[in-house]
This record gives structure tokens, sequence and C-alpha cells, in this order.
């Protein structure tokens, strides 16, 4: 009798377990398969893209997707123009919001509070109040399809200076005090003590900051309207509106696109997702 | 604060040690004054000015530090804040200068134009469809996550991935999957599993769902890293006590996960109800192309801050664009105090 119910419970058991793996296993799937069905597509020759039914399979490969994306726009620069502008922004963001991070946590200076709660509400405002004025103070500035529009308004970020403040204010203030009277200036303290103490925060901040700029669309584009200046995302868009309507199609060469946007990103999270996930618990952050 | 008084007290009599080093940061040279011309001023005739340039001196690093973020959020947050409040208030077209027309913009918005309503109604269908059934999905995938089954992490991992890839190349992958009435891919998964193929983004009925189907997709994965990780600080023996109870698995859901996973739910709720009624890089993939308008057809996915993008940026009507930009901070500032006062009540502890 006992064992039958044990039995019994182990049967429902290992049923609910299967239900658990089936709806996970459904559920990865329907997650892999559009960017499997992306880079299936990137290599099918255009004929071979509207048959039905349509197949995972492939005739005849190839990369001519890929050679008219360099052939036919230019699209290295593009790539170059995202690395430079995504690069800078990130060493940018991560040295500067610490620094003042520091100066907000450890030091006592006229309107500090007030001057740090204004900062604070300003991470409320949507980006739509400023994106109007802020194309127009760039346009004035003569900056409009320039280096300078894609990199200096985001140099610092009121976040960036948030999380690196609440984390420097954990640090004792023992530790500075000694180096202080080992001789440090202030410079040197931020160098030596508070930058290696933060780094884990600096890490997730660094991750948060390359990924909002390298998949950033808005704000490029607003600001950017000659060919050569676009960023990765923005050429895709473009690329998109040309090639990628069902009218003169040519979805092979916008899937080869979407490949070189989604990829680099895709590898670098899969090698470090450890950091990327203690980075979103840790800050709260959406991508 | 007054318990934290009373302890230093306590310990003052103890150790006889002022309590100096308990408190706020600040710098080592004015706590301990290591040269007799630190003090001096305070009673010399240089006076105030004196002790003024002194502090001012001493502060000189805390400015230098703060100096490169406050000049930017001066030039690109604060002054924008103001003009565009400002010229909500105007007619302005970037061209000319501003002409003042008082409340004209937002009376016009609010009683004279369809569009802005159109875009309202959109972005509310938006709203209330993705984020309820974001939610609920990434629940549903959290507690199987949670149970104590293997490869966790690689779970994890595949539905966090659209979170990492940029949302226009999700839009271009997902324009082609829902294209063409047989050869896309999703409209042959329908035909094989004997539904009618839809016409998902060239019919107005379509086009809205097809973008929240995609949006609900890219969102799971941050959702379930908030969830798993608030599953997992609950402690397990409140559980076994629920089960000592004879409680089932329902009812141990209702209520002892979902009470304690409240503040989690708080934070998921708030977050995606800003981000979706700011939905804009979707919509403009999707339904827009490139100079030829935005929304799709008769509008029937133009949501509102896609209508601001086109009356701003496409059509130069940048008076008119920032009054909408501060009617949509109101209503997400509005939508978000709702949140916090229904919700707050129901967290527990």
């Amino acid at each position: 009798m006992a064992e039958g119910m044990l039995q019994s419970i182990k049967v429902q058991l290992r049923i609910q377990r299967a239900i658990i793996y089936t709806v996970l296993i459904i559920g990865s799937a329907a997650m892999v398969l559009p960017y499997l069905w992306m880079i299936i597509s990137s290599f099918k020759p255009i004929e071979e893209i509207q048959t039905y039914p349509p197949s995972f399979f492939i005739h005849h490969p190839t990369v001519k997707a890929y050679a008219d994306l360099f052939r036919l726009i230019p699209m290295g620069r593009y790539l170059g123009n995202s690395i430079l502008v995504a690069t800078l922004v990130t060493v940018s963001n991560v040295f500067f919001c610490s620094l003042a991070g520091y100066a907000f946590a450890k030091h006592r200076f006229w309107g500090r509070d007030k001057l740090f709660l204004l900062i604070l509400g300003s991470m409320m405002i949507p980006w739509q109040i400023n994106i109007i004025p802020g194309f127009v103070i760039v346009k004035k500035l003569g900056w409009l399809n320039s280096f300078y529009a894609l990199i200096i308004p985001n140099m610092v970020g009121a976040f960036g200076v948030f999380l690196t403040r609440q984390h420097i204010s954990t640090i004792p203030n023992d530790l500075i005090d000694a180096a202080k009277i080992d001789g440090c200036g202030e410079f040197r303290i931020y160098r030596l003590v508070i930058f290696p103490l933060i780094k884990p925060v600096l890490v997730a901040l660094g991750i948060f900051m390359f990924l909002a700029q390298w998949n950033n669309f808005v704000w490029p584009l607003v600001i950017i309207h000659s060919g050569d200046m676009r960023t990765v995302p923005l050429a895709l868009a473009v690329l998109n509106g040309q090639f990628g309507t069902d009218f003169g199609t040519n979805f092979p060469m916008v899937m080869a696109g979407a490949v070189l946007v989604t990829i680099p990103v895709l590898a670098v999270f899969l090698l470090f997702q450890k950091y990327f996930i203690r980075g979103i618990t840790l800050t709260g952050l959406k991508f | 604060m007054v318990e934290d008084k009373r302890l230093g007290d306590d310990r003052r009599k103890k150790d006889h040690r002022p309590p100096k080093d308990r408190r706020d940061p600040e710098p080592l040279v004015s706590v301990l004054p290591a040269y007799d011309d630190e003090v001096v001023p305070i009673r010399s005739e240089a006076g105030r000015f004196g002790i003024f340039l002194k502090e001012l001196n001493r502060q000189k690093y805390s400015f230098l530090f703060i100096a490169p973020g406050l000049i930017l959020f001066t030039i690109f947050v604060l002054i924008p804040v103001v003009t565009s409040l400002f010229w909500s208030f105007t007619r302005y077209n970037v061209f000319q200068p501003p002409i003042w027309v008082g409340l004209d913009n937002y009376r016009h918005i609010l009683f004279h134009d369809p569009r802005f309503w159109k875009a309202i109604k959109n972005t509310v269908l938006y709203v209330g469809g993705t984020v309820p059934a974001g939610i609920v999905i990434a629940l549903m995938l959290s507690i199987a996550i949670d149970q104590q089954i293997r490869f966790k992490g690689f779970f994890k991992t595949m539905f966090f991935m659209p979170a990492v890839t940029a949302i226009v190349a999700i839009s271009v992958i997902w324009k082609w999957l829902y294209a063409g009435e047989k050869y896309g891919l999703i409209n042959y998964l329908l035909i094989k599993m004997g539904f009618q193929p839809v016409d998902w983004l060239l019919s107005p009925a379509w086009t809205l769902p097809a973008i929240m189907i995609m949006s609900v997709w890219a969102g799971l994965g941050y959702n379930i890293i908030l969830f798993t990780a608030g599953l997992s600080a609950i402690p397990k023996r409140f559980y076994e006590a629920a089960e000592i109870d004879g409680a089932n698995a329902w009812d141990k859901f209702w209520n002892v996960t979902l009470p304690l996973l409240m503040p989690t739910m708080l934070f998921v709720v708030v977050m995606s109800v800003i981000a979706s009624f700011q939905v804009f890089d979707q919509v403009y993939i999707m339904t827009g192309g490139t100079e030829e308008g935005i929304g799709g057809i008769l509008d029937s996915a133009l949501t509102i801050v896609a209508y601001l993008y086109d009356m701003g940026f496409q059509k130069f009507r940048m008076g008119y664009a920032s009054a909408l930009a501060y009617l949509i901070f109101a209503i997400i500032f509005g939508a978000t105090l709702v949140n916090f006062k229904m919700m707050r009540s129901k967290i527990e502890y």
C-alpha cells in the first residue's frame, strides 16, 4: 500500500519534470529559431529565399550577400564608426562617472547634496524631452553628421554617476585617510584606492555602456544624415528601407547586415555572460 | 538616528574616544589641522573672505572631478529640459525663431488631434498587452528554471540572447519572419499547424499585434533574470512549512511565491511600463522604412513616441513635438505613481 503510494508520487514527479523540460526546450527553440533563420537566410542566394516550402537547408550556399554589403555600401566604415563610438563612450563613462561618483561620495563641497539630487531626478526624464533641444544644440554647434555629436553628449551619464557614487560610499574612509597620510594626492587616491575597489561595478557599467552605444538607434537616426557617418544599426535601418520591402527584395543582404550587428555582441555575451548577468542584478539596468 | 546617538554616547563613556571618526567623510586636513596657519585665518583680519578662499582651495579637486559630468549635464540635460518646456508654448520649425502661442499646442493636441488619440490608443494597447504577457510568461519560465533541474544556466542564456541584441536587428529579423504569404517562416508554421496564414505587417489589424508579439519575445530574458534572482532569494523553509500544512503547488504559488516576490514584481512592472510606453525602434523599422511616414497603414501601429518623431524630425514642428514630449512625460510619471500606489500595499515585509 505505502509502496504503491511512493511509486505514484515518483511517477508524478517524473511527469512534472518532463513537462518542465518540454516547456523550457520549446521556449529555448523559440528563442534560437529567429537567429538561426537569420544566419541561414544570409547565406542563401536570392533565388532560393522565396521558395515554398521555406527550407533550413541551403542548396547553393553563397557569401554574395556579405560581399554585396561591403561592395554596395561602405559597411566596413560603418562597423568602424560603431566600434569607435562605442569604445570611446564606454571608456569615458567608466572614467568620468567614477571620478564624479568619488567626489559625490567622499568629498564635502558646496551644493553637493542638492546637485546629486538634481542628477538623480534627471534620470526620471524620458529621452523624448531632451532629444529635440539636443538636436538643435548639436545643429547650432555645427556637429551634425560628426563623431562629436555621436560621442560627446554621451560621454558622462547620470546613471553611471549614481551607480559609482553608491558603491564608493561603502568604501571605508579609513582607507582614504591612510592613503592621505601616506602622502597621496586626490587623483592618486582615486587611482590607487577607489578605482581598484569598484572594478566589478565598473565592469558592469562598461558592458552596459558598450551595449547601449552599439545598439543605440534614435540618437544617430536624428543627427546623422550623411552616408558615411552612419553607425551599424542606422545602416541596417537604411538597408531595411531599401532592400527589406516585399518588392525589390534583397533579404539575404539585410540578414547579412543583421548578422554583423548581432553576432559580435552575442559572441562576447556567450563568453562573458557571468558579468552580464551580474551586471543586471547589480544595477537593474535594461540593456 | 536617535538609536545611533545613544550608542555613540555609551561608547564615549567607555573608552573616552570622541566619536569623530564615525562622522561623515571629511577631508583629513580639517579634522586634524596639521599646521597652525590652517586655523589662524578664522580669527585674523582676512576674515570671511579668507575662509572662503581657503575653502575654495580645499574644494578645488571636488569641482575638478565633477566638472566634465557637470558641463555635459548642463548642456545636454538641464538646458534641453527647460528649452523644450519653453518651446512647447511656441510654434518653432528650427529655421525661424520660435513664436509664442501660449497653450495652443496643448489645446490642439488634446482636443483637435485625432492622430494623437490614435497614437494614445495604440500605445495603451501595446503597454496593456506586452507588459502583462511579458510578466506572466517570464514568471512561468522562471519558476520552471527555479525547480531542481539541470542546465539552468543554459536555459537562462537562451532566453537572455535578445536582451543583448539591437532592437533594430531583432525588428529586421522578425520582419523577415513575418514576411510573405507562404515563404515567411511564421506563416509556413501556421499553415503546417492548420491555421490560415496572416498578412502580418501588411494588414492594419495585425501590424500592432505583430510588433507586440516580437517585443514580448525580446523582453523575456531581462524579466527572467530578475525573477529567478528574486525566486532564489525565497527561503526554502517557507515552502516546507506550507507543504506540512497540506498546501498543493497552486496554494504555494499564490500564498508563498507571489507575496514574497512582490518587491521584484514591483520593480519589473515599473521598468516594463516605463520602457514600453516609449516603444519606438521596432515601430520605426517594421512600419516606417526610411523617408515615407511612420506608423503603418492607416496609422495602425503609430505609438506616441513614433508620433513625436514624425512631428519633430519629419515635419519639423518642434514646438508641437515638445508639447507631445511633455505630455508623454506626464503620462509615464502618472503611470509610475499609480504602479507604486497599487503595489506598495501588497508588499508584505
